[in-house]
């Protein structure tokens, strides 16, 4: 197994070796936004005919592809903080918004039924809510017809950025989670069973009676699975969709920093578990047509992949806040300092 | 170049191109040095290539069991061999131990041969001893196959298909039958969900029958049909052909199938992951328990594992797998010795 991972890694590396030195561009990293980037590199492909060749390997093996040079860009779902960034040398913006929803699957209970908030849902996931007639969830719920039966909770078995999203979410709206489990892309879990990637999550909630899970939007339209409506910062509950995604990521202040987790945010339309997702590039390009390449990339998603974007179930980023990002994109600079140019 | 010589003579042309007219006669009778003095150059050239092939594997060894430890040395730093015994994995306190995955590795295995070794021998015995000459074969290709199924489709039909009949119809009538028993009611708790212990070790003895019922074959096979026949004439049942004669001749041969197996099974990625429920916990020993393997955990966390102490203790936990699989196989070693060494004092 170890070694052939090792050899995957060796593989991984030669080929994005390879193609560096040819006319391309080569990112790496998260997995969330994989397929809509493979989408954008081939419109862009099209459009323009400089190749983008991303591989989806994980966030974690992204940050590290970028932090050792191998790769144009990294592409990670948990922002990197301010002072880590610093540290790298590197540069993060957001590209899209994507939300993390419940999805449970209780006999009787239709898609939307079923009002949930952090801290029943984080005394779920703590054990401490183990029945579906439990007096918390019935007390959200007065008129549903929940069952007297044991939760099934399941939760994603590898690292990933919707864990992190959720678990973020979680350590903020209940201070048990905080203080026994924290967030990060994977955690001590303290109960449930764990499915691989969202498919295998969805699959188990799919075929478990009694179960609660959580996935990213897209799988939830496009298997139709029944979600669960969240109460937001501000009290109300919502249902999650684009509009609901968007709300939140318009209440972040974009301006100070890109470091922004859009979950339990403020407004009364907010989805409370939101994420964007992230690229890093080094601020100092020893190869400035690289970063020219890779920044007319992005510049021509945020101007016309907002479309593909919503196809696929992501949420573009607000206008306000692409140009944030545009004006950022000066700080990418080649090693004798002057601005790259990509326009 | 034997087309070089005359045609009756090629039989011993091959021998060396450089044979010439004189010597044909004399190699009718060839002194054994002629016969190997074909190019010596070329005959070194081999034996260098050959050796560079088998140094080579011994090189990569030794550089995977350099890169682990290099790899893994914060965590040992760290940890020593307590890491072994602690049953903590918490990412977030960067705080790990590799009880759990390894307690997981080793019982799943466990049940898997378990169940592989007895069902393989059946299957072994029954093509080679009590099968109608028509089924040998296309039993025999069946079984093949099952070992070419890729491993994820082995995971996801664990997952979609074979734990709810497990939860069904095996787990909740378990449960309802040993409750309030002590130590078998603890044993068949948790939830009816059908993945854990269990399901992994199940799923994994069918990956590895196929390895295991090959191997076995193959060796009852090469028995002898002498020795066989001579028990079969003294009066001997078919059980007692297969004991007394068959298993004994074919002893390195089976043991050495079990052991492919057991490495198979350890090393068994993919589809554990679908199945075992990717759990680190202790608190039930349960069978039906979602717990972790090794594997598992690595090939679930190390994408997404941060430089450091998480990443190390992954490195950490295949070092481990690395050692468990080298005794596994000095025991095996150690065991066929054995029975060599008994050989002559039991007939």
């Amino acid at each position: 197994m170890t070694m052939s991972f090792k050899m995957a890694l060796i593989g991984l590396a030669g080929f994005a070796a390879v193609s560096a030195g040819a006319q391309e561009v080569t990112g790496a990293g998260a997995s969330f936004p994989a397929p809509l980037y493979a989408k954008w590199a081939s419109d862009f492909n099209k459009a323009t005919g400089v190749k983008i060749n991303y591989q989806s390997v994980g966030s974690g093996a992204g940050i590290k592809q970028i932090q050792a040079k191998t790769v144009d860009f990294g592409a990670s779902d948990a922002p990197l903080k301010d002072d880590e960034l610093a540290k790298s040398g590197l540069l993060q913006f957001p590209t899209v918004i994507g939300g993390v929803i419940p999805v449970v699957n209780v006999k009787g209970i239709a898609p939307g039924q079923l009002k949930l908030n952090g801290q029943v849902l984080g005394d779920i996931y703590l054990g401490k809510i183990t029945k579906w007639n439990d007096a918390a969830i019935k007390a959200l719920n007065p008129t549903l017809a929940l069952p007297d039966a044991a939760i099934a909770p399941v939760r994603r078995a590898d690292g990933s950025g919707t864990s992190f999203i959720f678990t973020n979410y979680l350590s903020k709206v209940n201070a048990e989670w905080k203080a026994k489990v924290g967030e990060g892309t994977a955690v001590n879990w303290p109960t449930g069973a764990g499915g691989k990637g969202n498919e295998g999550v969805a699959a188990f909630v799919g075929r478990l009676p009694n179960s609660i899970g959580y996935v990213e939007y897209a799988y939830v339209k496009q298997n139709k699975m029944t979600y669960a409506q969240m109460q937001n910062a501000a009290g109300s509950f919502v249902s999650p969709d684009d509009t609901a995604f968007k709300a939140a990521a318009a209440g972040a202040d974009w301006a100070k920093s890109f470091y922004q987790i859009l979950t339990n945010q403020p407004g009364k339309d907010s989805w409370p578990i939101t994420g964007a997702t992230f690229i890093l590039m080094h601020k100092s390009q020893d190869k400035p047509a690289q970063a020219a390449a890779t920044l007319k990339f992005f510049e021509w998603a945020y101007k016309s992949g907002d479309k593909t974007a919503e196809d696929l179930d992501y949420v573009p980023m607000p206008g306000a806040v692409k140009s944030a990002i545009e004006k950022a994109w000066g700080d990418i600079k080649d090693t004798s300092g002057k601005a790259v140019a990509y326009k | 170049m034997s087309s070089t010589l005359p045609a009756n003579e090629a039989p011993f042309g091959l021998s060396g191109s450089s044979a010439g007219k004189g010597q044909q006669r004399s190699m009718i009778n060839p002194p054994p040095v002629q016969s190997v003095r074909m190019g010596p150059l070329a005959d070194r050239l081999f034996g260098w290539a050959a050796k560079a092939a088998a140094l080579l594997t011994l090189g990569l060894l030794i550089g995977i069991l350099l890169s682990l430890i290099v790899g893994a040395w914060p965590a040992i730093h760290k940890y020593g061999l307590g890491f072994l015994t602690r049953s903590v994995w918490d990412p977030v306190q960067d705080d790990y131990g590799g009880l759990v995955m390894i307690y997981g590795t080793l019982a799943t295995s466990f049940i898997a041969l378990l169940i592989a070794v007895p069902v393989s021998f059946g299957i072994a015995l029954f093509l080679t001893e009590l099968s109608p000459a028509w089924l040998k074969r296309p039993l025999g290709t069946a079984i093949e196959l099952l070992a070419a199924v890729p491993s994820i489709v082995y995971g996801m039909w664990g997952l979609l298909v074979f734990g709810p009949i497990l939860a069904t119809y095996v787990q909740q009538p378990l449960q309802s039958l040993f409750s309030g028993v002590p130590v078998l009611g603890a044993l068949v708790s948790g939830p009816p969900v059908g993945i854990g212990i269990l399901s992994a070790g199940i799923i994994l003895a069918i990956m590895i029958i196929p390895f295991i019922a090959s191997v076995m074959r193959d060796v009852f096979e090469v028995t002898p049909p002498l020795l066989k026949e001579s028990a079969y004439g003294l009066g001997s049942t078919t059980w007692e052909v297969v004991f007394k004669v068959v298993l004994p001749y074919t002893k390195a041969g089976v043991i050495g199938g079990i052991m492919l197996g057991l490495g198979r099974a350890l090393g068994e990625t993919m589809a554990v992951t679908f199945v075992i429920g990717n759990m680190n916990q202790f608190n039930s020993l349960s069978l039906f328990e979602a717990a972790n393997s090794i594997t598992s955990a690595l090939a679930n966390e190390f994408a997404e594992a941060a430089g450091g102490l998480h990443q190390a203790a992954l490195i950490y936990l295949g070092l481990v797998l690395f050692f468990i699989t080298f005794v596994v196989l000095s025991l095996s070693k150690i065991l066929l010795a054995r029975l060599q060494k008994n050989e002559g004092a039991k007939s």
